[in-house]
């Protein structure tokens, strides 16, 4: 009985981590199947990606749609944080419930409303990247918004005041005692951002249309099938994304020990 | 006069973000709400107040079929995400030595950062005839031959309980946390076996956390384009399914919007069915 909870910690664990390590090893795979028996390890799937230039230029469009994005829903959340922790605003439940509101939508959803607005519309928006990238400062925003009004507390408004007091400008104020006070929730929010954006498929799919992003490059490479290919570009991506992970966590609570 | 410079300036504050989700949220779904009452004509689109859509929705099987295929879908993968995640929270939060805690959590929810692409593909590659599983059943002698697991609802299941299980051990485990020990302590004390702690205390206080898990998990799952498509193959066809089939071969943007109507309806009904222990500011 005592050991029924360490089993069960191990079975999730080879369930949680199957189709990770799975991708992983037969990234490294020498034959042509990313499947057993395993004969390796190969990296010649690796160098085949890297030589490859749609897959590197999906994958450059992948970093610039996210670090723009990201920087816009950073920016527009903390303005927006600012704005309704700092002043007195007739309204305020009902702007957060507005910010808020995307984070229940579907992605499909939210991408299918711009596609018609932007198809329908027109307003000068074309399908590109930099409409994706609108989509995905939709989705990121309210994110952003909630991570950094949540770490917006007195301690702050006190040293805030204080400034205020001293002369400062509303312009001094936020630039050097709000913004550094909060930068470690800044980041994490853009960090979030990041990485949401840079697995991102649905908006991009729908957005997009010659210059895609890597997650639809390679959604359009698995119609070919199973492939050490996949596995290896798989792995670059998850890669990115645990190394921003573990910089936002270090960043995070690796000041507070 | 002061008052209201201030409240000038928090709006010039507020307004950009505000202005954003106006022009590319609100006003792209009302855009859509008006286009699942145009209808096409041929293939000429006619705006107006009709109802044809939602009447094709009603008559034809397939669209009915989608529906009931994606609730199905969905409400298997919240229950069983449920009943998985919350024992390995429970055990991250008391049974792992505090200084491993975060360490396990962190290990626990690491692959939830694969982008779903990804993973999806990752578990085909597992689940396929050649594929890991079928590997070790066959050398464990369980099966004789290698069965089918890749492209069936079964895949898809599997693809979205890993997911969800990864996000509802988070949500469990903050919740968990939050709870003071002494009231374990105090239920033992009284003479409460280890079942009736739990049923009585413990899972009253932590099911704020599990609803709003479980509809966090319900509205990602049933909005889900890509993981019923890479894994479930095309025996049967979720909603987000038809959607893209109404864009892409028949450009039938009307239906599509509609759809895309009733995938908000269905959300808005699982939000009023839990809304009682929903805590959405503090996911």
């Amino acid at each position: 009985m005592k050991a029924l909870p360490w089993i069960f910690l191990a079975a999730m664990g080879v369930f949680i981590y199957l189709p990770v390590g799975a991708l992983v090893l037969f990234s490294f795979q020498g034959g042509t199947l990313p499947v057993p028996p395993f004969n390796g390890p190969s990296f010649q799937w690796y160098a085949d990606i890297l030589g490859d230039r749609d897959l590197m230029a999906a994958l450059g469009h992948s970093m610039l749609v996210g670090l723009g994005s990201s920087a816009v829903a950073t920016l527009l959340g903390f303005t927006a944080a600012y704005g309704l922790a700092r002043h007195h605003l007739p309204g305020t439940t009902l702007m957060r419930a507005m910010l808020i509101a995307p984070l229940c939508v579907s992605y499909l959803i939210i991408g299918l409303g711009l596609l018609i607005m932007v198809q329908r519309l027109g307003l000068g928006l074309g399908l590109s990247l930099g409409t994706a990238g609108i989509g995905h400062v939709v989705i990121n925003l309210p994110l952003c918004f909630s991570i950094i009004y949540a770490s917006m507390g007195a301690q702050q408004l006190s040293a805030e005041r204080a400034a205020r007091d001293l002369g400062a400008t509303e312009a001094k104020v936020v630039l050097l005692i709000t913004v550094p006070m909060l930068l470690p929730a800044i980041a994490a929010a853009f960090f979030l951002s990041f990485t949401l954006s840079w697995d991102e498929f649905i908006i991009s799919f729908l957005l997009t249309r010659f210059d895609v992003t890597l997650p639809v490059e390679i959604w359009s490479m698995l119609r070919s099938g199973l492939s050490p290919r996949l596995n290896a570009i798989g792995s670059l991506v998850f890669l990115v994304s645990v190394v921003v992970v573990l910089a936002m966590e270090t960043l995070l609570f690796g000041k507070r020990k | 006069m002061s008052l209201s410079r201030d409240t000038l300036r928090g709006w010039g504050f507020t307004a950009p973000a505000l202005i954003w989700t106006l022009a590319f949220f609100v006003v792209p779904f009302l855009v859509m709400a008006a286009m699942s009452l145009a209808t096409l004509e041929g293939r000429t689109l006619v705006w107006g107040l009709h109802a044809d859509n939602y009447r094709e929705l009603l008559e034809k099987r397939y669209l009915w079929r989608a529906v009931v295929v994606s609730l199905q879908i969905t409400l298997t993968v919240t229950a069983v995400s449920v009943a998985l995640a919350y024992p390995l929270a429970w055990i991250i939060a008391f049974r792992v030595p505090k200084r491993w805690q975060r360490l396990a959590l962190l290990l626990a929810i690491l692959p939830f950062w694969t982008s779903y692409v990804v993973r999806s593909y990752a578990w085909l590659t597992v689940l396929s005839k050649e594929g890991v599983v079928n590997q070790v059943l066959l050398s464990l002698h369980l099966i004789a031959e290698p069965i089918t697991l890749a492209n069936t609802r079964f895949a898809t299941v599997t693809g979205f309980v890993h997911f969800f299980t990864m996000l509802l051990t988070l949500t469990i485990f903050a919740n968990l946390i939050q709870l003071p020990p002494n009231y374990r302590r105090a239920a033992m004390d009284l003479g409460a076996s280890a079942f009736q702690t739990f049923r009585h205390v413990v899972l009253p206080l932590t099911l704020p956390g599990i609803v709003t898990g479980a509809f966090l998990t319900f509205v990602l799952c049933i909005g889900d384009y890509i993981t019923p498509q890479i894994l479930g193959g095309n025996t049967e066809l979720t909603v987000p399914q038809v959607i893209m089939v109404q864009l892409g071969r028949r450009a039938d943007f009307p239906l599509a919007a509609a759809l895309a109507i009733v995938l908000m309806g269905l959300v808005t009904l699982a939000y009023l069915a839990c809304a009682r222990w929903l805590r959405l500011d503090r996911i």
